[in-house]
């Protein structure tokens, strides 16, 4: 079902931290991610798990701890060696990210073929014709009509506009996504349709997914692994099923009894 | 009034800006000189016009200008509009310099929006006047954020906006202010001339110089440079095409203004080069309507 995988990790965190001041980001994460993995970070608002995204994404900088990566070429770097150039290359290239909310994610202004031909363009497409053919390609694996290709994401729904996010993420066949709540916006039965279409797409691409989720039903669906946060450190870790079947932490046995029974 | 006759302010000795702003400037264009199409903030300062008027323009001249030169003042390709008119005056009345609407006596030519039809020369710099110097700001607000696109030759979001043009009208929709690429670096605006001048930016004898006096940038084209428009593949650049040749000197290939003649749909197209248009009309050219309506030749630039 996936492609032939690496058995080496392509992302590990070691002792990574944050700190805001004096304030506490997050401290002393460690873990490894692999080829066509999931892994969900877990915790209530505050814990932390959306300052370590930015750490691993290298929106921020970290105050403690490296972030190796495997990059195409087999060499594991630092990401905070590398140049402005080479991470945004990679950001561009082998990384996505969607968001929470799709107009941080979205150029708004940009009708739909626009914001799936970006990437392409910003590695060298210079063809108007197969630029448009790819992203027409793409919204249709996101199940938007191609007729819709020329509107603008104004006028798309929520939950079109998360599916528009990942089209334009996944265009340039990414090894790593990060997945800030990416159905927290959404209404239930939009919800079950974004994750049965993530679900299928990751396990078709062998895609490496973080994805920070407040939401336990979201973590047992889509990954495979899960990292349990809380006051900015890792408190679990650990299968998915096994965690939220078993916890061992109090803290985690609380978060997986206040979940409604589904 | 002479140079002679203007007062002898400390620090001042020719046209209009003191020496140690002349100097400044001059940096500026130097440097940017030496990165072609790279944007080189300057102090701007206040001129005695407002901003939108060529103030930036108006102090790469006065930065270049010497008794000696000769200055010729374009506004949309005619030098009697106002804004061409005012700046001529300006610095006949400043600098004391000749002046002519003739682009061939020309060795400084400051401009809006036309770079003459005629074949400028080794001996002439072209001077633009520019609103917004910067090509990705309207897909890019932060100033922080385009630098560093600049900085990266991070460019396809510029692809972004063409490709945005050709998805809404089936064509790139930009007829003017069309990004070039300079010297297979910079992406560059070369303020708003028609894209059917972008051809001339392109390998052109003369130095072209460009300022922008409310965003405080000079940028350059040196002379013989490397100047390409963007495009795609499959939609190539295209300058604009008129059905039609000049109706005043019949000159084909060149850029025309459409002028209305009355209320019932009547219009002429004229050449927008007011010069060029009236020396191919002394060298004997006569377009469909020359002759007919004598009030009209006016409007083609006979001053």
């Amino acid at each position: 079902m996936m492609a032939k995988l690496n058995d080496k990790p392509l992302l590990s965190a070691r002792n990574l931290g944050k700190h805001y001041g004096q304030r506490l980001g997050c401290r002393d994460v460690n873990f490894d991610l692999y080829e066509g993995e999931v892994l969900a970070v877990v915790g209530e608002s505050g814990s932390g798990k959306s300052t370590l995204l930015s750490l691993l994404a290298t929106e921020l900088r970290p105050t403690a701890g490296a972030v190796n990566y495997r990059m195409r070429d087999g060499q594991t770097r630092n990401l905070f060696d590398l140049t402005e150039a080479e991470r945004r290359f990679l950001l561009r290239t082998d990384w996505g990210f969607v968001r929470q909310d799709a107009r941080d994610g979205l150029r708004m202004g940009v009708s739909a073929g626009g914001n799936v031909g970006e990437r392409l363009m910003a590695v060298g497409g210079r063809h108007y014709g197969r630029i448009r053919d790819t992203a027409s390609d793409w919204l249709n694996r996101v199940e938007i009509e191609p007729e819709r290709i020329d509107d603008l994401p104004k006028s798309f729904s929520g939950g079109m506009r998360q599916r528009l996010q990942i089209a334009r993420n996944l265009v340039t066949h990414p090894r790593l996504v990060f997945m800030d709540e990416p159905t927290s916006s959404l209404d239930v039965s939009v919800q079950a349709r974004l994750l049965d279409l993530i679900r299928g797409l990751v396990s078709e691409l062998g895609l490496a997914v973080i994805i920070v989720t407040h939401d336990l039903a979201v973590a047992r669906l889509l990954s495979h692994r899960i990292m349990v946060m809380r006051q900015g450190r890792v408190i679990e870790t650990g299968l998915t099923d096994q965690v939220l079947d078993d916890p061992r932490e109090a803290y985690t046995q609380l978060l997986v009894s206040s979940v409604l029974a589904a | 009034m002479s140079a002679v006759a203007a007062p002898q302010a400390n620090g001042y000795n020719f046209a209009y800006l003191d020496e140690q702003t002349k100097r400044m400037i001059r940096r500026a264009i130097l440097k940017g000189i030496a990165i072609p199409g790279y944007q080189v903030p300057f102090s701007s300062r206040e001129m005695p016009m407002p901003y939108g008027w060529g103030t930036g323009g108006v102090q790469v001249t006065a930065a270049i200008i010497g008794p000696d030169d000769v200055l010729k003042v374009i506004d949309q390709g005619s030098d009697d509009t106002t804004n061409a008119v005012s700046i001529r005056k300006f610095f006949a009345k400043t600098a004391g310099v000749a002046t002519t609407t003739e682009t061939r006596d020309a060795t400084i030519i400051q401009t809006r929006h036309r770079i003459p039809e005629r074949q400028l020369t080794e001996k002439q710099t072209i001077v633009f006047q520019v609103p917004i110097p910067e090509p990705l700001r309207f897909l890019e607000p932060r100033e922080t954020e385009t630098r560093k696109l600049h900085a990266l030759a991070d460019y396809g979001l510029m692809h972004v906006k063409l490709y945005e043009d050709i998805s809404r009208h089936g064509h790139i929709a930009t007829t003017y202010d069309y990004p070039v690429e300079v010297a297979d670096r910079y992406v560059m605006n070369p303020s708003p001339t028609p894209k059917f001048d972008n051809p001339k930016m392109h390998m052109s004898p003369a130095l072209q110089l460009f300022g922008a006096g409310r965003e405080k940038r000079i940028y350059a084209v040196p002379p013989f440079t490397k100047v390409r428009s963007l495009d795609f593949e499959d939609h190539p650049f295209e300058v604009q095409r008129f059905d039609k040749p000049c109706a005043l000197c019949a000159a084909t290939n060149v850029y025309l203004d459409e002028v209305v003649l009355d209320d019932r749909g009547g219009r002429m197209f004229v050449c927008s080069d007011s010069d060029y248009c009236e020396e191919r009309r002394a060298d004997g050219h006569r377009g469909e309507l020359s002759g007919e309506a004598p009030g009209l030749h006016a409007i083609g630039g006979a001053s």
